[in-house]
């Protein structure tokens, strides 16, 4: 069996992050994505970033992605095996890796759990027509892949992912008629809603998707509106003649493989469900086995690539690395990570980590 | 959702389970994510239960009117994908 000192699963915004630091301290790292490219969710977010300078604001996903993977894509010490999914983890940190008809096992020191999320459906009516799509995948065909959609989309759902998918999909010359939303209020950034309600799309608050009309593909959608109860009220439905659903109700954190290796994890709905319990070096109740980014709780690429520059100083520091001024890049990632999670849009993460913090 | 036809609202798309089936199988007194997933398959397709998961506990909390957290999630076994054992076996030779 191989054998790799530190081995990081997902080479999204976290993974690269710790892969970073990890090489800069002289470790050896294997970095194992499944897909063709690595990047994760910045290989589809063309729009820009906000925040500070410090947190890649205004640059691109797609830029902050080159700007990640360009600084450590030649180094040495890094082996990156993309089109590879890890199949397993197994006690004493045994990977199980496949890639096309291949398998094959390594053993790590350190393993970086960075495996991302994965998307939310919904039941309604007909809900597995073709044209009915999760959010990220219609980015992903757009973004990644060039290939339009549909030519009018109900968008459900007004997070940030639905919003912005909605502009994008505009973008692409694709009509967004109407934006339904269950909740009150609009839950992304007031900035992407006000963008897309000047171009023409109705958003319609406490309405949600009742059914999707047609029979070998998306036709038309029925919404209707909800009571307090979350319940559809009957009489209240109303036919929006589209080609294509789009689902962007939410992200679940993939912890899968952490559960495999019985890593305890706790559900808190604020952080997307169920979350592993990790010390304050980012550590699971696994010794060696750390995770960063969404697989930790849903939130955005910034704090990502903060949380995985936090597991890897602790993963280095725990290998024996002496580091420079490690407790005070330590002290300014976690000031940092505070920073992003403040504000009122930090809320839902910041009670989510509190409840974290309670139950463990 | 009261209103809606749980027939035609698919839980499991790998496996074919509508809200319906899972109805049925609660009026049996099944109740958690283990024992749905052994009777009726749902969540052991290719996406294991990744798409189905969420929906699956909303609807045993949503049913037996508990909080989310108590909707017992299923146990999670290697493999995260379908191998051959074949491949297996070439890939532990070596």
């Amino acid at each position: 069996m191989k054998h790799v000192e530190v081995l990081i699963i997902g080479a999204g915004p976290a993974g690269l992050s710790a892969a970073d630091v990890l090489l800069e301290a002289g470790a050896e790292v294997a970095l194992i994505d499944r897909s063709d490219r690595p990047g994760g969710q910045l290989t589809k977010q063309t729009h820009m970033f906000f925040g500070s300078q410090e947190h890649y604001a205004s640059k691109r996903g797609i830029e902050i992605l080159h700007v990640l993977y360009d600084k450590i894509k030649d180094h040495p010490r890094l082996h990156m095996f993309s089109e590879t999914t890890v199949a397993g983890l197994y006690p004493d940190r045994v990977v199980a890796c496949v890639s096309g008809q291949r398998y094959f096992t390594i053993q790590a020191d350190i393993i970086i759990v960075a495996t991302g999320a994965s998307e939310k459906s919904l039941p309604f009516e007909n809900n597995d027509l073709p044209g009915v799509y999760a959010a990220g995948a219609v980015q992903t065909l757009m973004n990644v892949y060039g290939v339009k959609p549909g030519d009018k989309v109900l968008m459900v759902g007004s997070g940030n992912i639905g919003l912005i998918v909605a502009y994008q999909l505009m973008q692409a010359g694709v009509k967004v008629p109407v934006l339904v939303e269950a909740a009150k209020t609009i839950s992304g950034y007031h900035v992407h809603a006000s963008k897309i309600r000047r171009l023409g799309v109705d958003i319609r608050m406490r309405t949600s998707i009742k059914r999707a009309l047609g029979t070998d593909h998306v036709e038309g959608a029925q919404i209707w509106q909800l009571d307090a109860r979350w319940q559809g009220i009957a009489g209240t439905e109303e036919t929006i003649e589209v080609d294509t659903i789009c689902l962007a109700v939410g992200l679940s954190p993939l912890t899968e493989l952490l559960q495999q290796l019985g890593a305890e994890v706790i559900y808190i709905n604020e952080l997307g469900g169920h979350v592993p319990r990790l010390n304050e070096k980012f550590e699971t109740t696994v010794e060696g086995v750390y995770a960063c980014g969404d697989v930790a709780g849903i939130e955005e690429a910034s704090s990502a690539m903060i949380a995985g520059k936090i597991a890897g100083l602790e993963a280095a520091l725990k290998q024996g690395y002496a580091l420079e001024d490690a407790q005070a890049r330590q002290a300014a990632l976690h000031t940092s990570l505070k920073t992003l999670r403040s504000g009122p849009h930090g809320e839902k993460i910041r009670k989510g980590h509190a409840r974290l913090g309670a139950r463990t | 959702m009261d209103n809606m036809n749980p027939k035609e609202i698919v839980i499991c798309r790998c496996s074919d389970v509508t809200l319906a089936d899972l109805f049925a199988l609660f009026e049996q007194g099944y109740r958690t994510f283990e024992e749905l997933k052994r009777i009726k398959r749902v969540g052991m397709g290719p996406c294991q239960a990744n798409t189905c998961g969420k929906m699956v506990q909303w609807e045993i909390a949503k049913y037996f009117d508990i909080p989310l957290e108590e909707a017992l999630f299923h146990n999670l076994r290697p493999f995260t994908l379908g191998i051959k054992l074949k491949h297996i076996k070439e890939g532990s030779d070596t």
